[in-house]
């Protein structure tokens, strides 16, 4: 995609829901409605930075039957590149924002049995489009939502008004955590089960399913990265024919961009491939912060995704 | 409008096969071939507004033969229902598939079609085919049919519903009648690669791979398209395996002499849309047919068609069922053939 396909929409809502995590309602510039979306569905959202411009995936949450508003939910990231800093601490009622399309790569499998979802921190925030998906849909969930303490638990109140019972919280606080093993071991067949939280958490769902006996298709989950920082490099765009200068807090994909190249992209976050790039030469390794390539490709070093990873190389040659 | 034609209601696509084209239709044929050769490409591009006029001016083409497709459809599901199917878990696709055709309709052809909607409380109008209802957009009770049956027998060309997991697509609902010896009821609950079985040279191409890769990234609002072809014998919409024994010999009785009307140039105009509720994707493959006859009014398209089949290879002849009957429409194409350069593109010049 680029910027000439995006929505211009309005800030019309913040509530600060957790010490952390702003709750944000955008709508349309001018009224009518947005794009009709999926439950797990995200939005890039763009955001006119003063020095530069961040571009951001969000999960929807709001309800994909009302459309005059969507609805992001954003954690202040501790090593922020400046998109989340810059929702937190410059975007007020009223301020104005680019959004992409809708996009899931999280979306429910329909022939599912039961959907088993886990949760964790800022993670729920994919569920709550999910969940409204779910509703009155006659097949049976649960959702599993670990939070550090009952101060950070966003979206808690409207949670326990619709779910009820289906709503399992814990704690870290007191002490209260997830049983995977339990809870992985003891569901039936026909069950997947979709997490969204911590990369270690995530991990350990794949492992623990993964050891009870779980098929990789009845696996879900997201997990967007935010692309790290890192050392500055050069690279070479063989196509384009110039020299682009990777700053230490600015993504490949992202100088890359300011140097007047499109890229094709959907999430960047490391997740979809779409971004996924020829590397013609290299001195040096690649530094993989992407969840597409398998470690065999990684180790290959023949292609990169320039939306979250980089090179600490003397010379690198896309083929861009 | 598009249209400069108006509807050609009675004409048939069986028995008396009486369908013809216009020449507005045949000025706007959507010719598969930008250059005197053919071979597989991965030719996705982005299902954009076209030139006034074109097939690919709105979202679906309406046409001349809009109300007498409508009918062979019909004429079709009456003998063998089971050309529709959809699995349960595609409800919510079918209402997406439902509101991408009656909005477009509406919007680009406002003469014919019109939509209004009341929350959701909708009114849809159909004037060629004399349509009028009322119902409640997601609730089934209020529509005749099911929401995809109900809208794509009001619509010219096939479509298959792909449910999107486990990194794939699966055909998993359809409206397939006007097909090119395929079937909807064996292909129903298939993967994209295990349908595309049968088609020869493109997996070892890597066509397959690099089509359902980009297919799985489709986004909303960005469409794309491609044009496939094949050839049939008279124009006949339904070229099904399930009536293989009523077309298939048709084949045998094309001549040097006869095969500029019997044999005719079947174009697939092939559309994919995201949908948003569903995330699925829905396949509209609109079927475009032209006689070589029609098609030699055109001279720089005879010369091509005739360049085209001549030197096709030989897995392609087999696989497009044109073994019996290519060297026939080669040598009925071939006095138009003057060995002079055709330009580039697929315009009639």
């Amino acid at each position: 995609m680029n910027d000439a396909q995006t929505i211009a929409v309005e800030v019309i809502g913040i509530e600060q829901v957790t010490p952390l995590i702003k709750h944000f309602k955008l709508a349309p510039i001018g009224g009518g409605t947005l794009p009709v979306f999926s439950g797990g569905s995200h939005i890039i959202v763009v955001m006119q930075g003063a020095a530069r411009v961040h571009r951001n995936p969000y999960s929807l949450l709001g309800s994909p039957k009302e459309l005059d508003t969507y609805e992001i939910g954003v954690r202040r990231m501790e090593e922020s590149r400046g998109g989340s800093h810059f929702m937190h601490d410059t975007i007020e009622v009223g301020s104005r924002l680019e959004i992409a399309h809708p996009v899931n790569l999280f979306g429910l499998d329909k022939i599912a049995r039961k959907h088993l979802l886990i949760a964790g921190g800022i993670g729920i925030t994919p569920f709550l489009g999910q969940l409204e998906d779910l509703h009155g849909g006659g097949v049976p969930y649960e959702l599993h939502y670990s939070v550090r303490s009952a101060e950070h638990a966003a979206f808690l109140e409207r949670l326990r008004r619709r779910e009820g019972e289906r709503l399992h919280m814990y704690y870290d606080s007191e002490g209260l955590f997830i049983p995977f093993q339990t809870l992985l071991a003891n569901q039936p067949l026909g069950t997947h089960v979709y997490v969204c939280g911590p990369a270690g958490m995530i991990q350990h769902v794949i492992d623990t399913a993964h050891a009870c006996g779980w098929p990789d298709s009845h696996i879900h989950w997201e997990q967007f990265s935010a692309p790290p920082v890192g050392d500055a490099f050069e690279v070479f765009l063989a196509r384009s024919k110039i020299s682009v200068h990777v700053p230490p807090d600015r993504s490949l994909l992202e100088s890359i961009e300011a140097a007047g190249v499109e890229v094709p992209y959907l999430c960047r976050g490391g997740v979809c491939g779409f971004c996924h790039t020829r590397v013609l030469e290299l001195e040096g390794k690649l530094l993989h912060n992407d969840h597409f390539l398998s470690d065999a490709d990684k180790a290959k070093a023949k292609s990169i995704m320039p939306c979250v990873s980089r090179a600490h190389c003397r010379r690198l040659v896309l083929d861009l | 409008m598009n249209m400069s034609a108006v509807f050609k209601p009675h004409e048939t696509f069986r028995d008396d096969f009486s369908y013809r084209n216009s020449p507005h239709a045949i000025r706007r044929f959507p010719l598969p071939f930008p250059e005197d050769s053919y071979m597989y490409s991965v030719n996705i591009e982005p299902h954009l507004p076209g030139p006034p006029g074109s097939v690919v001016q709105f979202a679906f083409d309406v046409d001349e033969h809009y109300v007498a497709e409508c009918r062979e459809r019909a004429i079709v599901l009456a003998a063998e229902p089971l050309r529709y199917q959809a699995l349960p878990h595609m409800l919510s696709s079918q209402w997406d598939c439902l509101e991408l055709i009656m909005e477009s309709l509406a919007r680009d052809y406002p003469a014919h079609f019109s939509l209004s909607k009341q929350g959701n409380r909708w009114h849809w109008i159909n004037r060629p085919l004399g349509i009028d209802q009322h119902f409640t957009f997601g609730d089934t009770t209020t529509l005749p049919r099911e929401p995809l049956d109900y809208i794509t027998r009001q619509a010219q060309g096939d479509f298959v519903v792909m449910d999107q997991r486990e990194g794939d697509l699966w055909a998993e609902a359809g409206m397939v009648t006007t097909q090119a010896d395929w079937s909807m009821d064996f292909d129903l609950g298939m993967t994209f690669k295990e349908w595309h079985g049968p088609v020869p040279l493109a997996h070892e191409l890597q066509v397959f791979d690099r089509a359902l890769k980009f297919l799985l990234n489709l986004r909303l609002g960005q469409p794309v398209r491609r044009l496939n072809w094949t050839m049939t014998i008279h124009p006949r919409l339904d070229t099904s395996p399930e009536n293989y024994p009523k077309w298939g010999p048709d084949r045998a009785a094309v001549t040097a002499q006869n095969a500029g009307d019997l044999v005719h140039l079947r174009v697939e105009l092939q559309g994919l849309w995201r949908l948003p509720r569903s995330n699925a994707i829905v396949f509209g493959i609109r079927c475009y047919l032209i006689s070589l006859r029609e098609l030699a009014t055109v001279p720089k398209w005879a010369r091509r068609v005739h360049r085209v089949l001549r030197d096709l290879h030989p897995a392609l002849v087999d696989y497009k069922g044109l073994t019996r009957y290519r060297d026939a429409a080669v040598a009925w194409l071939a006095p138009f053939d003057d060995g002079a350069p055709t330009t580039a593109g697929t315009a009639p010049e």
